[in-house]
């Protein structure tokens, strides 16, 4: 890695902001954090005597467990806040929660929201880093990174591949922030869902629309299958999940009709039945439990480099040095 | 006590006379007394100096939100009379959605009071059309016109109901006043916050479609044709609602029709960034709409200016995007903008920015003024053409500092603002 690679700024709220080089950096420094998640003992002092607040102000238990343990493998001091037992309960406004945490003197946020923006609006405020953990229908720029590191473990390569995002594509930062990343490493992105669930002008983004998912998994190398949320179809955007699931669902035999091989992601929590079946979500192209693994590095990642370490020192900072 | 001013010197244009000369204007006894050249002045006039200035028929907003009663942090009656003087408006109308909602006589007589008592420009309240502005039962409209209502509306909240508005065309004729609407179909921007397009796609925002308020426009021309009523549409945003609007009056439909200024000069563009200041119903479009809507105010389709004025207080506007109150202020920084943008640039008349903003609101409503005939109210603006300012919210009278112009440059400000023969705002 070169010792002028580019370092990510003050805060991760969206890779529509981060150059191609800033995301190989993420991914290239997530490769030396691998490590240590296979350790005996789990433990480095790279972000030793750091505070970071874990604000999630929406249910998250993945990506809020996957970052806890990114930071306390790091050695950071961390705390969580959840709305409910919160003063945000008690009607407290998002600029006055932040103004009362870095009152307290913290170095890092990690927000999860359900605003779109509101890991923007976090940052412009605050001198502390702020890593967005999702953002609305906006960004959720970790879980895409993990989906980039998960590829490239099994495939070598982001650039060139065609990669198709499946379900629910009007109400997800998962896709946002994998068609904004894609196309800036070089990959094709379909989007395939039914009308319903896809944003009006989402072409403009630069991505292939499929309606038929038959089609999709005919183009596509890789799968990222989103979880369809349930409330989606009190809302009338899809008429039922059986429906949903003959007509979009990822099984065994639709993958059999296309030739060749695909890898299977999903973000998760998976609805088996749903969006896939449990044949395929078990079976030998999954790398689902691959994406939850490399989550904790890539974050890890992001971690040390928001918090001014050297891509090119991550390996030494391991070691014991300080970052 | 009126005074006798004397305004000389000035450029007086006037579209309702078919003047544009420098001559001078004589007010007396609160209204109009003459428009001559080389007019002495008499005995204890006030004389205001106005070369190098333009004098107009006091100039009108007929869309203006002034949140009292219930949202006094945002804006007074006060507050908002004086914010209209000092954006060279002599005549406001207060929409009626207000918490209590202006739907009653009582309620419409104390913001006719408030108006009066502020003694800034002139606030004529417009009464709710349903009781609460909930959709169900028409007001009293006949008893809110008797109080000083020049217009019925449930602005804020769309009449969804085509019955409902049937009903008002229809009953509101006897009292010669408009329904003036807020075109917008709930079920289909039902959660939006902006323009649904490239922009809300990218941001991950929920978008309302221009279907949304053309599919409601065209139904209230529709019923204005069936009832043979008048309608007021307000703040026209989408290029089919342009054209439905156009092809109406082409029919002899009796629809006047509002073009505000962000409208005319701004695209969900200015949106990126979760910008809350250009978060506002109906929402900022694209080019073409923009394109259109400038079409419409040029021709006359969209015949009205206005600028649907609707303070927040800065932590409202404080919050992620989808939690932030919609609107912006509009008073204060109108006609510099319209002045720079369309007369300046030499798209529009002077005297067709006048009319749009004086005549023919007046006509609309059936205000007082629109003209400097002699005997009309005596309510002019003076404004300088050639000044150039930068639009600095912290200088706004409002209470309200919500603006997406903040920093523009704008060459065209007002100077002196009369009132029933008053000087009620000046320049310092």
């Amino acid at each position: 890695m070169s010792p002028t690679a580019p370092s990510l700024g003050k805060d991760l709220v969206g890779l529509e902001d981060l150059s191609p080089e800033q995301i190989r950096t993420i991914l290239d420094t997530a490769e030396p954090f691998k490590e240590i998640s296979e350790r005996r003992i789990k433990k480095v002092p790279v972000l030793r005597g750091k505070t970071i607040v874990n604000l999630f102000m929406e249910p998250s238990t993945r990506t809020r467990i996957s970052f806890e343990f990114a930071e306390k493998r790091l050695s950071a001091d961390t705390v969580n806040i959840a709305t409910s037992g919160s003063s945000v309960q008690k009607g407290e406004t998002l600029v006055d929660t932040a103004r009362n945490l870095e009152a307290m003197k913290i170095d890092m946020v990690v927000i999860r929201h359900w605003a779109s923006g509101a890991a923007a609006f976090l940052a412009q405020r605050i001198p502390s880093n702020v890593i967005n953990a999702g953002d609305g229908s906006h960004e959720h720029p970790t879980q895409a990174l993990l989906d980039f590191l998960t590829i490239r473990d099994h495939l070598g390569r982001i650039e060139g591949l065609n990669v198709c995002v499946v379900g629910d594509i009007l109400h997800s930062r998962v896709a946002r922030s994998n068609i904004f990343g894609l196309l800036k490493l070089g990959a094709q992105v379909g989007v395939c869902g039914p009308r319903t669930l896809l944003p009006s002008e989402i072409e403009s983004l630069g991505v292939k629309v499929f309606q038929r998912v038959e089609e999709a998994i005919a183009w596509a190398d890789v799968l990222n299958v989103l979880r369809l949320q349930l409330e989606r179809m009190k809302g009338g955007y899809v008429p039922s999940l059986r429906e949903y699931n003959r007509v979009y669902g990822i099984s065994t035999r639709r993958l059999q009709e296309a030739s060749g091989d695909r890898l299977i992601l999903h973000p998760g929590p998976m609805n088996r039945g749903v969006e896939i079946d449990s044949d395929v979500a078990d079976g030998p192209h999954s790398v689902i439990l691959k994406q939850v693994t490399n989550g904790v590095a890539v974050r890890m990642a992001v971690l040390y480099l928001l918090a001014g370490g050297a891509p090119e020192r991550a390996e030494a900072a391991k070691q014991g040095e300080v970052a | 006590m009126e005074r006798i001013i004397l305004i000389r010197g000035g450029r007086v244009v006037d579209p309702s006379q078919g003047v544009d000369d420098t001559v001078d204007l004589l007010l007396a006894e609160g209204k109009v007394a003459r428009l001559a050249q080389g007019i002495d002045a008499p005995e204890g006039a006030e004389v205001v100096d106005a070369a190098g200035s333009i004098v107009t028929p006091g100039l009108m907003d007929v869309h203006v939100h002034l949140r009292e009663p219930g949202g006094e942090h945002k804006e007074t009656i006060a507050s908002g009379a004086r914010a209209a003087a000092a954006g060279g408006f002599t005549t406001i109308c207060a929409m009626p959605n207000t918490d209590p909602v202006i739907d009653s006589p009582a309620t419409v007589g104390f913001v006719a009071a408030a108006g009066r008592e502020a003694g800034a420009a002139r606030v004529y309240p417009l009464g709710a059309l349903s009781i609460g502005q909930e959709g169900e039962r028409l007001t009293e409209i006949g008893e809110l016109v008797e109080a000083g209502a020049v217009g019925i509306t449930d602005d804020g909240n769309p009449v969804m109901d085509s019955g409902l508005m049937r009903l008002a065309l229809d009953y509101a004729q006897a009292f010669e006043i408009p329904v003036a609407d807020h075109c917008e179909d709930l079920g289909l921007s039902h959660g939006g916050v902006m323009n649904e397009g490239v922009v809300s796609a990218r941001l991950g925002l929920k978008g309302k479609p221009n279907a949304s308020e053309d599919v409601h426009t065209v139904r209230d021309l529709l019923l204005a044709e069936l009832t043979g009523g008048r309608i007021h549409l307000q703040h026209v945003s989408t290029w089919y609602g342009v054209q439905a609007i156009r092809r109406a009056k082409a029919r002899g439909v009796r629809v006047t029709a509002e073009a505000t200024p962000h409208h005319l000069l701004l695209t969900e563009d200015a949106v990126d960034g979760y910008r809350t200041d250009a978060k506002m119903n109906p929402p900022l479009r694209t080019n073409r709409d923009v394109e259109a809507v400038q079409e419409g105010f040029l021709d006359g389709t969209l015949d009205v200016l206005a600028t649907d004025h609707a303070p927040h207080h800065y932590d409202e506007k404080e919050q992620a995007f989808d939690d932030a109150p919609f609107g912006i202020v509009g008073l204060e920084t109108a006609l510099g903008l319209v002045h720079t943008h369309f007369v300046r640039t030499g798209k529009l008349e002077l005297s067709t920015l006048v009319e749009r903003m004086s005549r023919a609101p007046a006509e609309a409503f059936g205000l007082p003024g629109g003209t400097l005939e002699p005997g009309a109210p005596a309510d002019v603006t003076v404004f300088d053409p050639q000044e150039e300012w930068v639009v600095d919210p912290t200088e706004f009278l409002s209470l309200s500092r919500n603006t997406p112009f903040t920093g523009e440059r704008l060459t065209g400000r007002p100077q002196v603002t009369i009132v029933g023969g008053r000087v009620v705002w000046r320049r310092g």
